[in-house]
């Protein structure tokens, strides 16, 4: 058994060493909303925050995560991430927006101010095949004076 | 910062053993007014020049307008920040004659007579030809000016003192042309010149002294960029599979070998810049390099060990045996020079920063694993793929160097 700690709920999981954390969330702990994209860690979709950092969880292994904190989208409550994607309408088919809603997020909680160019950097490892990046942008601009707590 | 203060003291004492206070002095260049005009041909080769330089990596930063500067450059002393060299007269080199240029690139000192830190690397630069020299300073002076101001540089006390670098200068800048070895052909001796003087490789692969200079007799044995791991040019190669011409060449051009893999860290921006000069200037480089370097032998076979979950999960999908990115050509991580370094800073690099998307470019990528995995499960990896992928003897004491990289990174 392996044990591990999302959104603050403590599970034991009958899973292989190296299982990839996103088939645990989606499989065994029935948390769908991270996706699974590419698997290569090239696309963002399957986004999840492992002690407030972002992290492709296609490539985490599930053993590696055992005394921390992992959170996914549906940790987040509603927070004002999630308002101002839904203000701007920043999905289109909606796929990659759980990844871009907790990498947003693990922005806002550690620079709540950050420039353009900061954004843009940091949410440049999420990718949309829709294009809809603008939108995601003004959602992250939107969110960003709204404050994000951890 | 008492290493800077024996440092500065070690370099009073240079000063007054090798020259004493005449040299210390150096007059400035009366500037010239108003931009002069280039041949085509001069600047096309000052352009090509710059790229075999790699002067952008540090006179252009994220964000700042082509030679615009403001980099700070980490050294063990403290930060330097590279200088605006655009056109502009008030905060580039607008007002420097070409003569001006030539003395900065051959002695490290300004047009107002200020010395230059060693950063920038005239020690290489100093063997660069007049006609190189002119080209560079063509190429610059009809780029697009821009007023943009240097931060000052943050160095303790007495290194902020710039005259102290006569004395280093002494000890360690060795003025004069490059000399061409009759006993090799002329693309050797291209090569040679542009790998020492303009290209000045030695400026990240030689080891570098307490007092920051480039070791002497240790040319291209292995140094380090930014804490990265810089491997030796020369007979220490680690590489697993020996470099030829044609490789060595296709991997400084495109960043990628499939006997070897992908340019990383700093190496990134350099194979970048080279792919836009003539393939012939490359080529040279790589005959001169790999004449120094072990003969091309075949490919060893690594016998694997049995899998490591954490390999598994988070590298096996593209670094596995049967994996696409492998079945795309990628060599085998058994054939990665960082894996058969004698220090594994390489691939602890690789594994916490992986290798950044480049914008706009086909050119290879791996995500980063810093926030994935915790140091010691860094060092357990690491230990994995050394025992699994080289018959090299293993790393020692990897979680120290796993924190001390993270640290400094």
């Amino acid at each position: 058994m392996i044990r591990l700690t999302v959104n603050g709920q403590q599970h034991e999981v009958d899973a292989e060493a190296d299982t990839p954390l996103l088939y645990v969330l989606r499989d065994d702990l029935g948390l769908n909303g991270a996706k699974f994209g590419c698997g290569l860690g090239q696309c963002g979709a399957c986004t999840v925050l492992v002690d407030g950092q972002p992290v492709f969880s296609c490539l985490t292994p599930v053993s590696v995560l055992a005394e921390r904190q992992v959170r996914t989208i549906e940790g987040l409550g509603g927070n004002a991430v999630q308002r101002a994607f839904e203000d701007v309408q920043a999905a289109q088919c909606g796929y990659c927006i759980a990844g871009m809603v907790m990498r947003a997020t693990a922005l806002l909680e550690h620079n709540p101010h950050p420039h353009e160019d900061e954004i843009r950097a940091y949410m440049s490892g999420n990718l949309c095949r829709c294009g809809t990046h603008m939108r995601i942008l003004e959602a992250v601009r939107q969110a960003a004076g709204q404050g994000v707590k951890p | 910062m008492k290493l800077s203060r024996a440092l500065g003291a070690s370099v009073f004492a240079a000063i007054l053993m090798t020259g004493g206070c005449d040299t210390v002095w150096h007059p400035s260049i009366p500037p010239v007014a108003g931009p002069a005009e280039f041949p085509t041909g001069q600047i096309a080769r000052g352009a090509e020049l710059a790229a075999i330089g790699d002067c952008s990596v540090c006179h252009t930063t994220e964000g700042s307008r082509p030679y615009a500067s403001g980099r700070g450059v980490q050294t063990p002393f403290g930060v330097v920040y590279a200088t605006n060299i655009t056109p502009d007269p008030e905060t580039g080199i607008g007002t420097w004659p070409e003569s001006a240029f030539r003395r900065a690139m051959r002695e490290g000192v300004d047009r107002d007579g200020r010395n230059l830190y060693p950063v920038f690397p005239y020690p290489h630069f100093t063997r660069a030809t007049d006609r190189d020299i002119a080209a560079l300073y063509a190429f610059l002076m009809t780029r697009p000016a821009v007023h943009a101001d240097t931060p000052p540089n943050r160095l303790p006390f007495p290194l902020n003192q710039r005259f102290v670098l006569t004395g280093w200068d002494h000890l360690y800048l060795r003025p004069g042309a490059w000399q061409p070895d009759p006993a090799h052909d002329a693309d050797w001796n291209r090569g040679a010149y542009l790998v020492e003087a303009v290209g000045h490789c030695g400026g990240c692969h030689t080891p570098r002294n307490v007092l920051g200079a480039e070791t002497d007799g240790q040319a291209l044995a292995g140094g380090e960029a930014e804490n990265w791991y810089a491997p030796p040019l020369q007979a220490a190669s680690p590489a697993r599979q020996g470099w030829s011409v044609d490789s060595l060449t296709a991997y400084l051009r495109t960043g990628f070998d499939a006997g070897h893999g992908a340019a990383a860290g700093p190496m990134t921006a350099v194979t970048a810049e080279l792919a836009t000069v003539p393939a012939a200037d490359v080529r040279a480089m790589a005959v001169y390099l790999t004449s120094m370097m072990p003969k091309p032998a075949p490919a060893p076979v690594v016998a694997h060990a049995g899998e490591d979950p954490v390999f598994a999960g988070a590298c096996g999908g593209c670094h596995g045996p049967d994996a696409p990115m492998m079945r795309n050509g990628a060599p085998s991580l058994a054939m990665s020079t960082a894996v058969n370094a004698p220090t594994p800073r390489g691939t602890i690099q690789a594994i916490l920063q992986g290798l950044p998307w480049r914008e706009g470019q086909a050119a290879p990528y791996m995500p980063p694993f810093a926030s994935v995995l915790t140091d010691a499960q860094i060092a357990e990896l690491a230990a994995y793929l050394r025992s699994a992928y080289s018959d090299k003897p293993a790393w020692r004491d990897l979680p120290a160097e796993v924190a001390r990289v993270r640290g400094a990174s």
